[in-house]
């Protein structure tokens, strides 16, 4: 089973590659279309882009993929690669605001309208994605889901897109780089990001006391580490976002307001 | 009261910290919940080994509870820093009221942490092989300690408060 995953992981390498390169092209393609009719977009969106990729890219294939077929630490450092750094570099990329600036103003209403729409809002209310998110985490580690999972490259195809995708619903939901059609109270976002982070940090401790079906307890408890300081370190990236975005709109508004009557 | 709060204070200022004055003692108090938590973290869990990661004999409770706390302490420090930030930018910083807050929050962790989620939780104990009972001790009294200065403190800024609300 092990040997057969593993020629059907060096199958499905050329397909995930050439997404990621065709992922990196349409973006500096929208770049360089946009820069023709409006101000510059700024590089450092492209390199959050192209780091955001490179980061999928990393997890998807390569020596690491390789390992996280036979190694749990291996597969956490995937986890924590396509489920939270990519999905934060990507959104730091402000991919739908780069949309907006292509599009021509019906097509840019037409998708406002879709974003608007009440599948979306509840989509990408902050809870749901949180429940997206870490749920899915949940049942991927308490259940035999995780050993399911490296039987059947299908199954392995839909976890990876469901963790990346799942992450960057919740980090657009909890950080506002790109506008957002339902926008929520910082403290209403706040509350959310903390309690994620706490479901976070409880199922890493878990997991290191209860090994999913088919990892050694070593690796459960090692992975378990991984992901609960991971999950800090990049948890403390979206903390300091949301706290500065709070700094910067709570400022006082008039000159000479700093000293409040 | 005029030496510990600065009487050099601008007019301004000084009605500025009254109006911050909730506001110093919230940003402050978080600081050192999550101050404490940190040293808990740094010191205790890496740099001596003393505390462990996961302790077989932990209650389901304790786990939540550990994880909860372990977020908010995160976003604690964080949050904390910014208000402070926003409070300098207001002029309504009250360095004194704001340690007070810090000293009240980081022996408020220390005495959760000590007490409830060592004792009664079971989360992990403070070192592993040695009689616990000094262990306790210490690290009990250390937090009423922090806590009584931090209570101290706030008491002897809240004086102030009312006086110079009554001046106004």
């Amino acid at each position: 089973m092990q040997h057969s995953a593993h020629t059907e992981q060096l199958a499905i390498e050329p397909l995930y590659m050439t997404m990621m390169l065709i992922g990196v092209l349409l973006y500096i393609a929208a770049v360089l279309r946009s820069n023709k009719k409006l101000r510059p977009w700024p590089w450092h969106r492209t390199v959050f882009w192209c780091a955001g990729i490179i980061s999928i890219a990393l997890s998807l294939e390569g020596p690491l993929a390789v390992q996280s077929h036979i190694n749990f630490i291996a597969h956490m450092a995937g986890h924590l690669l396509l489920g939270m750094l990519a999905p934060l570099l990507i959104a730091l990329a402000a991919p739908m605001t780069l949309v907006f600036r292509i599009l021509s103003i019906p097509s840019a209403r037409r998708l406002t309208r879709l974003l608007k729409s009440r599948p979306f809002f509840l989509l990408s209310h902050p809870v749901t994605a949180a429940l997206l998110n870490i749920g899915g985490l949940y049942v991927l580690y308490t259940t035999d889901f995780y050993m399911a999972m490296h039987h059947n490259l299908f199954l392995e195809m839909l976890v990876h897109v469901h963790i990346f995708l799942a992450g960057y619903l919740f980090t657009v939901s909890i950080i506002y780089i790109d506008p957002i059609a339902h926008r929520f109270s910082f403290i209403y976002r706040a509350i959310v990001l903390m309690l994620a982070l706490a479901a976070h940090g409880i199922l890493a401790k878990y997991i290191y006391a209860h090994p999913p079906t088919g990892v050694p307890r070593e690796e459960a408890e090692a992975g378990g580490m991984l992901m609960y300081y991971g999950g800090d370190a990049i948890d403390l990236i979206l903390i300091t976002i949301l706290c500065y975005h709070w700094y910067r709109t709570s400022r006082p508004r008039m000159a000479g307001a700093g000293e409040i009557k | 009261m005029a030496i510990t709060n600065g009487g050099s204070v601008d007019h301004a200022t000084a009605k500025n910290r009254v109006v911050y004055s909730s506001f110093n003692l919230w940003s402050g108090f978080l600081f050192g919940l999550g101050f404490a938590a940190f040293v808990d973290e740094s010191v205790f869990h890496q740099l001596l080994h003393w505390h462990h990661f996961y302790d077989k004999s932990t209650t389901d409770v304790g786990l939540v509870s550990d994880g909860i706390f372990h977020a908010f302490s995160w976003f604690a420090t964080v949050g904390s820093l910014f208000m402070y930030a926003n409070l300098r930018r207001r002029k309504g910083l009250w360095p004194k009221r704001w340690i007070g807050g810090a000293f009240l929050g980081a022996g408020s962790f220390q005495l959760y942490d000590g007490l409830i989620q060592h004792k009664v939780m079971k989360l992990h104990q403070i070192r592993y092989e040695v009689d616990l009972f000094m262990y306790d001790v210490v690290w009990n009294a250390s937090a009423l300690i922090l806590m009584a200065v931090g209570v101290i403190l706030v008491l002897q800024t809240r004086r102030t408060s009312t006086k110079a609300k009554a001046e106004r």
